[in-house]
């Protein structure tokens, strides 16, 4: 039986090169799987709701974008940390630690990530056109239903590329990541952050270069399949 | 006798809209294509958005066939998906993300509870609108008048106990216009449902509507059947311009098939017209456009027109060159509109030009005999008639159980 094809990538990565590899795609993944449902809540509740705090939580919702990335990691630290109201909580009822452990990681990754993914869905969201889901509504759905049937279905070439985009952009935390769960080898060290540490180290610069190849053919590669998928979706709805 | 009165519409409703207030106080019996007719802006879309739930009053009562849907004093408000309704807009609002059939069934599968044996079939939908060839094809490879159909289709399926149809054939050009119009009247026809149809064009009301509600800015003015309310002022339009005619009942009296042409007993009089599949006694409606008919003020003799109608004139009315796209006060036209009346409830209208009119000195109470060729009764006119083929139908059955 041939062994999968990653497996051929180790005689042109180290071990510490693979683990980096491998931690990032799973932290980024986890990120964007955490995120997603709140995305898709918070970028509803901006386009639809009219409330008296939305241009707070439009604010809020966009902070990490402008704030320095260790700044977003510092106020991770205060409300995740061993001490903070949120870290304490998860760590004393599910057991769940954050600092320096990968999940800590995934977090910031996806704080960071999460302002990119709420825009490009929201912007879907807000190219549905309502009269299809007047006209759901008048065929007996109930407004939950005309989510799931009907604006979700039409706003899947949104969520999709936002989903790509916040892929990416959690591959590339650093300074987030860094301060909140900081560059434990096989933990917590992601691609961005091992190539930062091989080019801190003498003689490292052949490994480093070598990852940043490696996370240039994956921002391509997630590219190439999301707009692929978003065509296929897109001409199955009749938008091509 | 008759336990199962048809249900009522009854809507006395205030909404506030921009600048204007769209006031509506109607009470209708929800039976045949009852047409919501006024000028663009006049409030009959939004009568259908109040009584579909998309638009919320600010005050006042809704209820359909004995149940509630708003009632701002009590607080009620039943949500849009329990209304229901089906509505068809006037852009087909399919769903680009399914197929054909997954429109058609959207409502089907939602109804199915509520609904359970379906009172309207999919297949007998499916046939009655011809969308056996579309089923698995997706809207956007869809033309204007078949995307129409299906959204037809999609409404009559969710089981509705009222149709609502918001001009559903303007936006379509002449020829899908009359393509999509034939399947309207065989959905009114089709199944016991009643429709409420909003239009501005006056050949769509004229040949399907039963009954008629009239708007001007932002109130309902009048309601009743059609053949009453030709007469209000609101229904000049329905009346006006080369179109200009007279609704004529009547009954089957017989056919003379050798000749290819029917014989019908109207109120005074009879009227030859081409051939009818109907039976004798099926009741018959239609419409004699003014353009057909000619006058003469002694009894003609000497004549191939076949219908010669004995009449006193009403009025002669003046009437302007229709060009809706010409603004301000608009020429003459070359023909006047002369009322006549040849029976206790109907009137016939003939144009003359001008110059006859003048000629022969046409005046209110003058003698005069209407001459309507046969072979000018065709299709326009019939198709009325043919529509109405299983109403005649019913009304016989209720005749007989009576």
């Amino acid at each position: 039986m041939a062994p999968p094809r990653w497996v051929s990538l180790r005689p042109m990565l180290t071990a510490l090169e693979l683990d980096a590899l491998l931690l990032s795609l799973q932290i980024a993944l986890a990120a964007v799987a955490v995120s997603l449902p709140l995305a898709v809540a918070a970028a509803w509740v901006l386009a639809r709701a009219r409330f008296p705090g939305r241009s707070l939580l439009d604010a809020a919702v966009h902070l990490p974008l402008v704030l320095p990335p260790v700044v977003v990691g510092y106020f991770l630290l205060l409300l995740f940390g061993s001490q903070g109201p949120l870290g304490a909580w998860l760590q004393e009822w599910l057991g769940l630690r954050l600092v320096f452990t990968r999940w800590g990681a995934a977090l910031a990754a996806a704080v960071m990530s999460f302002p990119l993914m709420v825009r490009a869905i929201r912007l879907a969201l807000e190219a549905v056109d309502r009269g299809l889901e007047q006209a759901a509504r008048t065929l007996g759905a109930s407004r939950l239903d005309v989510f799931l049937t009907v604006t979700l279905p039409l706003m899947l070439p949104g969520v999709l590329s936002g989903c790509v985009v916040a892929f990416a952009a959690a591959l590339g935390d650093f300074g987030a990541t860094i301060t909140f769960a900081g560059n434990v080898q096989g933990e917590t060290q992601t691609l961005s952050l091992a190539i930062y540490s091989l080019t801190q180290t003498p003689g490292g610069e052949a490994a480093a270069l070598r990852l940043v190849l490696v996370s240039l053919a994956l921002a391509l590669a997630a590219m190439i399949v999301s707009e692929r998928l978003a065509q296929r979706v897109r001409r199955q709805i009749g938008q091509a | 006798m008759d336990a199962t009165a048809p249900p009522r519409l009854r809507v006395a409703t205030r909404k506030r809209l921009g600048g204007f207030e769209h006031r509506c106080e109607i009470d209708l019996p929800l039976a045949g294509l009852t047409a919501l007719f006024g000028a663009s802006g006049a409030g009959k879309s939004t009568l259908v958005h109040l009584v579909a739930g998309l638009l919320r009053p600010d005050s006042g009562r809704i209820e359909v066939g004995g149940e509630v849907f708003f009632d701002s004093a009590r607080g009620i408000d039943l949500p849009v998906h329990r209304r229901a309704l089906g509505v068809v807009f006037q852009d087909a609002r399919l769903f680009p993300h399914l197929s054909v059939e997954g429109n058609l069934r959207y409502g089907l599968r939602r109804a199915g509870a509520r609904a359970q044996p379906a009172r309207v079939p999919f297949d007998a939908v499916v046939a009655l609108l011809g969308l056996g060839a579309l089923l698995t094809r997706a809207p956007h490879t869809l033309s204007g008048g078949e995307r129409q159909r299906v959204a037809l289709g999609r409404a009559l399926l969710a089981q509705p106990r009222l149709l609502l149809m918001d001009e559903p054939l303007a936006a379509l050009d002449a020829p899908r216009k009359a393509e999509v119009l034939p399947y309207i009247e065989r959905l009114r026809d089709g199944f016991d449902l009643p429709v409420l149809y909003v239009s501005h064009a006056a050949d769509e009301v004229l040949r399907l509507a039963s009954a008629l509600v009239l708007f001007e800015t932002g109130t309902a003015v009048a309601a009743g059947p059609l053949t009453e309310l030709l007469e209000h002022p609101c229904a000049a339009p329905l009346r006006a311009g080369a179109d200009a005619g007279a609704l004529v009942h009547g009954r089957v009296a017989g056919h003379d098939a050798g000749d290819g042409l029917s014989t019908l007993a109207c109120e005074g009089f009879a009227l030859r017209v081409p051939l009818l599949d109907l039976p004798p006694g099926a009741p018959v409606r239609l419409r004699i456009p003014a353009r057909e008919v000619a006058l003469a003020l002694s009894p003609p003799v000497d004549l191939s027109i076949t219908n010669r109608i004995e009449g006193r004139i009403e009025r002669v009315i003046e009437r302007v060159a229709e060009r809706a796209d010409a603004p301000g006060p608009g020429r003459p036209a070359p023909h006047v509109e002369v009322q006549v009346r040849v029976g206790p409830g109907t009137v016939l209208a003939a144009a003359v030009t001008r110059e006859s009119a003048r000629r022969l000195a046409l005046a209110p109470g003058l003698r005069c005999w209407c001459l309507v060729k046969s072979v000018a009764l065709h299709a326009d006119a019939l198709l009325l008639a043919r529509g109405r083929a299983a109403e005649a139908a019913e009304a016989d059955q209720a005749g007989r159980a009576g």
